[in-house]
């Protein structure tokens, strides 16, 4: 059944008459996700053109969901917006948003990913500054590009867009039960670790590809979930082993993470959870590759 | 974005929180009469501050006492102009003496980890907090903050009590942590750090060094233009950002341009890695030009990563995953064409990898324009391989 999504998703685009939110729902339709409609607070009634198809537009994610039974809502609203938007999808208890936006405050992200928790996660988030998900063949909930590879067996979560297409085209042959860009800020709802057993769950996946890069410690804590938790092969690729050492001040970070956040520091860790590292992104594939269980 | 230490101090005085009285100086001069002020206001002992974005100023004999002008200006003299772990000390802060009864810790910031907000607070304060809490880390507090309710009054009680403050300084230091707090939700702070953050023997709490970072993301909602600091910004890197370019200078020798931040990162090492067979040739720069590649954009992005002298050959990395790869090979044609043009003719190799969405045309577009110093090459790896061995080549220079 992959992960996250299903053929029978139900997708709102919340911001779906801007110039983003069209290109991509027209870009979902052709691909097969069933686009219910979109919101708009200032065009609610009208209709939206993606692509030739004909999609009304709701004032709210509550009125379009009761409306049009929509499951899944992806954000595309600018990030000045995007907090509003996100609270106001998890009022409306829609089960997964998933939010594209890209610069939003981590302010922003912090408030509204408190409130599901206080509303009781009956919201899954995805993001922010994330390319979505991507069941091939199912169903492709945000701007992965849905023609790179094709439906098949491996699961794949990346905080990177580019580097989660790469990969996906470089496997297109053996195929994805889900791919899920998870986003590359500071703070992000769903995590490797979410993904990962998600994966270890879905009777579609049979090997887990994430890719990683550098900057806090969720591969380090990933792998320590790989250890314990996940009996399907895992392959990482990390990226940022050539980046320099930003600019730190203060003590704080250090203090926290009791982390480097360095490249190094995550293939360590994953390689001691017996997760195989690739060193290039193409490299990481052919060890996919040899992972895949024999058919 | 990195604060200076007065800029952080002048953040922290327009929400009320206590700082000690002081000026930001640029010449020795300046800064003998700002201690000329303080002695005639009856304060003859002045503490000068390098202002650098990097910690262990101290160690590096960059924060000193001087006794009267005479000698505020003498000190000022040796520390501007000082090198702090690469950082070259343009400005002092002259700031009146301060009467240190107890130096604490206190700081707000992001916990990426919990996705929340964290208070850190600690009575061993100074310039050993690191060690202290690698070595006694129950005696560096984590309070977690939960940014729907941020900090109130009962919530700093509780931070400052974690800390193990004194009970002379707790109330004191209770209402500077509410009022940093206010600084950190209300600037939209990633960081904000007191370090140390003393008690006076009149039993003041004040905040003796500020530490501040700014989230770029939210800048759009502040008047942040006054932090604009253009003395530790890269000539190069500073006419990127004006052209909107992510760009950001590394010290090789192949100069880089992909699509996305994780492609742009991974290609830097492949490139590193492929180096090592050529002499050690490594990444000269970071260039994401983003999604959909035009061929203004394209121009832009080549006419910075030559105009760095260490390049001597140039990866053209890109992933047609939305961004089309016809596209990305018109815009490579028309920079050229663009830069001979203006009369700056590309001579440097550059080297392309096309791949994905309509990676066969925008191969035959490159092939058909037949411009000799582009090559095409099948693979990232490859790619990579190629223009390490052109830069170790040294042609074209």
């Amino acid at each position: 059944m992959a992960v996250f999504l299903t053929s029978e998703s139900r997708v709102l685009i919340q911001g779906i008459t801007g110039s983003e939110g069209r290109k991509h729902g027209a870009r979902m339709l052709a691909a097969g996700t069933e686009v219910v409609g979109g919101t708009n607070p200032n065009k609610a009634g009208q209709t939206v053109d993606l692509g030739g198809a004909e999609v009304p537009v709701f004032g709210t994610v509550a009125d379009a969901m009761a409306v049009t039974g929509a499951d899944v809502s992806v954000v595309f609203v600018p990030a000045a917006g995007t907090k509003h938007a996100v609270i106001e999808a998890i009022d409306a208890r829609i089960p997964l948003v998933i939010v594209i936006t890209e610069g939003v405050p981590v302010h922003d992200t912090a408030r509204f990913w408190a409130y599901a928790g206080k509303h009781g996660n009956k919201t899954r988030i995805i993001g922010p500054n994330c390319p979505g998900v991507a069941s091939p063949g199912k169903s492709n909930a945000g701007i992965i590009p849905a023609d790179i590879t094709s439906e098949g067996r491996i699961g794949l979560v990346s905080k990177s867009g580019t580097l989660t297409y790469q990969m996906m085209y470089e496997l297109r042959d053996i195929g994805f039960s889900t791919a899920v860009g998870i986003g590359g800020d500071p703070v992000i709802g769903t995590t490797h670790i979410d993904c990962l057993e998600a994966f270890e769950a879905d009777d579609e996946t049979d090997a887990i590809v994430m890719i990683g890069e550098i900057g806090g410690d969720a591969e380090e804590r990933a792998a320590a979930f790989i250890e314990r938790r996940v009996s399907k092969p895992v392959v990482a690729y990390v990226a940022g082993f050539t980046a320099p050492e930003g600019k730190t001040m203060g003590h704080a970070g250090a203090i926290v993470s009791g982390s480097s956040g360095t490249a190094q520091a995550k293939k360590e860790a994953l390689e001691k959870a017996e997760v195989r590292v690739g060193r290039t992104p193409s490299e990481t594939a052919r060890l996919v590759r040899d992972a895949m269980p024999a058919q | 974005m990195d604060l200076y230490e007065h800029q952080a101090k002048e953040l922290f005085a327009e929400y009320g929180v206590p700082v000690p009285r002081g000026t930001v100086v640029d010449d020795p001069a300046a800064a003998r009469a700002v201690a000329a002020e303080f002695a005639a206001a009856g304060q003859p002992r002045v503490v000068v501050k390098a202002q650098v974005k990097t910690g262990g100023r101290g160690k590096a004999g960059g924060v000193r006492l001087a006794d009267g002008p005479d000698e505020a200006e003498a000190i000022a003299g040796q520390i501007l102009g000082m090198d702090i772990k690469g950082h070259t000390v343009h400005k002092v802060l002259v700031e009146e003496a301060s009467d240190i009864d107890a130096e604490y810790y206190l700081s707000y910031l992001l916990d990426r980890s919990e996705r929340t907000f964290l208070a850190i607070c600690s009575v061993q304060g100074g310039m050993e907090i690191e060690e202290v809490a690698h070595d006694t880390p129950d005696a560096v507090a984590r309070v977690p903050v939960n940014p729907l309710h941020g900090v109130d009054e009962a919530r700093a009680a509780d931070i400052v009590r974690a800390g193990r403050l004194p009970a002379g300084a707790a109330d004191s230091a209770a209402v500077m942590a509410q009022l940093l707090w206010q600084v950190f939700a209300g600037e939209d702070a990633t960081l904000v750090e007191v370090n140390p953050m003393i008690l006076t023997h009149g039993c003041e709490v004040v905040a003796l060094d500020g530490k501040v970072t700014l989230d770029d993301n939210a800048a759009y909602r502040h008047d942040w233009d006054r932090f604009a600091d253009t003395s530790e910004t890269d000539p190069i890197e500073a006419r990127a950002r004006a052209r909107h370019l992510n760009y950001v200078k590394l010290d090789g020798q192949v100069g880089i341009i992909g699509n996305g931040a994780g492609l742009v990162m991974s290609t830097l090492d492949v490139v590193a890695y492929a180096g090592e067979q050529f002499g050690g040739m490594r990444p000269a720069n970071f260039l994401d030009i983003g999604g959909g590649a035009s061929a203004e954009v394209m121009a832009d992005g080549l006419e910075i990563v030559l105009s760095d002298p260490s390049v001597r050959s140039i990866l053209v990395n890109v992933f047609g995953g939305i961004t089309a790869c016809d596209e990305v090979a018109n815009g490579i044609v028309s920079a050229i064409g663009m830069l001979a043009a203006r009369g700056e003719p590309v001579r440097l190799p550059i080297v392309v990898r096309l791949d994905g969405n309509k990676a066969a045309e925008g191969r035959r577009i490159l092939d058909e324009a037949g411009i000799d110093v582009v090559e095409q090459v099948g693979t990232m790896d490859d790619a990579a391989r190629r223009a390490a061995e052109l830069a170790a080549a040294g042609k074209g220079a």
